[in-house]
């Protein structure tokens, strides 16, 4: 008798925790894990929707770690040629036409790239979620026909750029669905819906993400990814000011 | 020298329409120059003096690390206010940007002092009122943005460490200010409502400076002058006027090539008079001397005529003013009035009476010369020379 109610309370105990929510941290570190990687080679179509015309604009990628990253803008024709390079908290803009190099810094960074929903330093901020933030699940949803975890980031680092955020986790692939980051008055400024979540080496990734100015009327902008390769090994003079003007 | 004067002014007079066209031409001319510098003038004047008022005061003390021209510079451009005392008003400023009716637009959020009286800022308007972040903007950024009194607008901006954050404003006043520069792209709310928004508590990038104020030497703020802060405008006012010269320049140029001209052609058919004026007694310096006068009369009479049709007008263009449309040049930046006062000082006047008479004078005389060279019995003679 004395077994069996040892039993019960285990197996109640058991039942009591199994139904709580999972660790937020622990989920938010399998997010990075899918989502951040050493380095990786990416090509990439970015669609910017606007009031009169749409433009779009592909791009190939250089990233390794959170520090370092180069871009090459492939078309359209106008914009062939620029390159972007980001070193640190620096970044500096190639552009063919004026055969000349600017560096971006300060306010600037703040600035959309080349008029879409996202900033150079959106672009730039390449920190893992654990590192900037403390999560809670605060609940689960159905979204996009996924069941998902909602978790709330609270930043723990002073230097975030957005005091908190709302992420919808798939709960199978550990992808985000959909992120609100907010401003510390609890306001919306951004949202990114992410979507096509796809296995590539090994890791899910989402092909496609939709960012929005929610300030903004708008349909926001389109980024996806036609071609991403993980953790390949790069030559290390792509991420010199000399491969600006090659 | 009388009968010289006498002499030319017959000679003029007889002459009938071409002497009256020389003449009105380099009236016109004369009025011209007049005009348009008294506009410059004017309109140096009004902007000086509305910069003063609305922006620069006594002058300003701005911190090392800020320059108003850079943006790059607003981020770290700024430093605590205390070591600062007298009659001041700090300005804090931060970018920000605001969404009205779904576009967003950059703007420069300026943190004032409510209750300051150096400039003609209405900042009082900021005091009494309900709204959470009252503001005030200018009437350029209203009609740009299209927002009006009592309209709420969401602005997004950043605290000191950079983290976004985004509430609603108040618009309780729209300022009409006829300096472009505190206007366009401008949100003004209480000093104190900044400090609180982004955390820098007690910090300012700038002061303007009100009378009486003395400056002495501060770490880390550098005090500019009342007269530094308008060399930019006086240099851009200067340029104007150095452009509107070349116009000018040339009409008069078509004055005076008539009446070097009409000179030479007088040179020409008057040969028998120029040759009886030597046969009676004259010498070449005299009759090129009653050349020369006839130069120098005919931009007396431009005067003359000038002032009759000239002063009445230019007087009531002083005291009336002149309409300007002001909306298609306020992007340059350049403090203009809707209504152009211009400003005809002794100096102008003087120097431009000068500039035609003396200019008048020195074509008159370069085709007199070749009378010095003229045979009298063969100008008698009428013999071309």
């Amino acid at each position: 008798m004395k077994y069996l109610t040892i039993l019960l309370v285990a197996f109640f105990a058991l039942s009591f925790a199994t139904s709580q929510d999972p660790d937020a941290n622990a989920i938010i570190k399998k997010i990075d894990a899918n989502m951040i990687s050493n380095s990786n080679i990416t090509t990439s179509k970015m669609t910017i929707y606007g009031r009169r015309n749409d433009r779009t604009i592909t791009a190939k990628s250089y990233g390794e770690g959170s520090k370092k990253s180069f871009t090459e803008y492939l078309s359209p024709e106008r914009e062939k040629g620029t390159k972007m390079l980001k070193l640190d908290d620096k970044l500096w803009i190639y552009s063919p036409s004026s055969d000349r190099t600017i560096q971006i810094s300060g306010h600037m960074l703040k600035q959309s790239v080349m008029g879409s929903d996202l900033s150079y330093e959106d672009m730039m901020d390449e920190r893992k979620l654990t590192e900037i933030y403390t999560a809670v699940v605060s609940g689960s949803e159905v979204l996009d026909g996924r069941k998902t975890w909602v978790i709330d980031l609270i930043a723990k680092v002073t230097d975030a750029t957005y005091e908190k955020q709302k992420i919808w986790v798939d709960k199978e692939k550990f992808v985000p669905l959909r992120q609100d980051m907010m401003a510390k008055s609890g306001k919306i400024l951004k949202r990114v819906s992410l979507s096509n979540i796809e296995k590539i080496s090994g890791r899910w990734y989402p092909k496609r993400m939709n960012y929005k100015d929610m300030l903004k009327q708008g349909k926001g902008t389109d980024f996806e990814i036609v071609t991403i390769e993980f953790n390949p090994k790069i030559p290390a003079h792509i991420f010199t000011k000399a491969s600006l003007k090659k | 020298m009388n009968q010289a004067l006498r002499l030319a002014y017959r000679n003029l007079v007889g002459a009938g329409l071409r002497t009256w066209l020389n003449v009105g031409v380099l009236s016109f001319t004369f009025v011209l120059i007049l005009f348009y510098n008294g506009l410059i003038d004017g309109w140096n004047k009004q902007a000086k003096r509305d910069s003063i008022a609305w922006e620069i005061g006594q002058g300003q003390i701005i911190h090392k690390d800020y320059d108003p021209l850079d943006p790059f510079t607003i981020l770290d451009g700024h430093g605590n206010i205390n070591t600062i005392k007298g009659n001041v008003s700090p300005v804090l400023v931060q970018q920000s940007t605001i969404y009205p009716e779904g576009r967003s637009i950059s703007t420069l959020l300026k943190g004032v002092s409510t209750n300051q009286s150096i400039t003609q800022l209405p900042t009082g308007l900021l005091l009494n009122t309900d709204a959470n972040i009252p503001a005030l903007i200018g009437k350029n950024m209203s009609n740009k943005s299209g927002l009006k009194e009592g309209d709420e607008v969401l602005i997004r901006w950043r605290d000191s460490e950079g983290t976004f954050d985004a509430t609603n404003i108040t618009i309780v006043g729209i300022f009409e200010s006829t300096v472009p520069t505190i206007d366009a792209g401008q949100i003004y709310i209480p000093i104190e409502k900044l400090w609180e928004l982004t955390g820098l508590e007690n910090h300012a990038s700038y002061f303007i400076v009100g009378e009486g104020y003395e400056h002495k030497e501060i770490q880390d703020w550098e005090f500019n002058s009342q007269s530094s802060l308008l060399e930019t405008l006086d240099a851009m006012i200067e340029t104007k006027k150095a452009s509107g010269t070349i116009m000018y320049l040339l009409l008069m140029a078509i004055a005076l090539l008539a009446i070097f001209d009409t000179q030479v052609l007088s040179i020409f058919r008057r040969q028998k008079e120029i040759g009886t004026y030597i046969a009676l007694g004259m010498t070449r310096g005299e009759v090129i001397r009653l050349f020369t006068v006839e130069g120098f009369m005919y931009s007396v009479l431009a005067v003359i005529l000038g002032s009759i049709y000239g002063i009445p007008l230019l007087w009531f263009l002083a005291k009336n003013g002149i309409p300007y449309p002001v909306e298609q040049v306020q992007d340059f930046g350049v403090p203009i009035s809707d209504t152009m006062y211009p400003v005809f000082s002794l100096g102008l006047i003087a120097g431009t009476l000068l500039l035609v008479v003396v200019s008048a004078t020195i074509v008159s005389y370069l085709p007199a010369r070749k009378i010095s060279k003229m045979n009298p019995v063969d100008a008698i003679k009428g013999k071309l020379q």
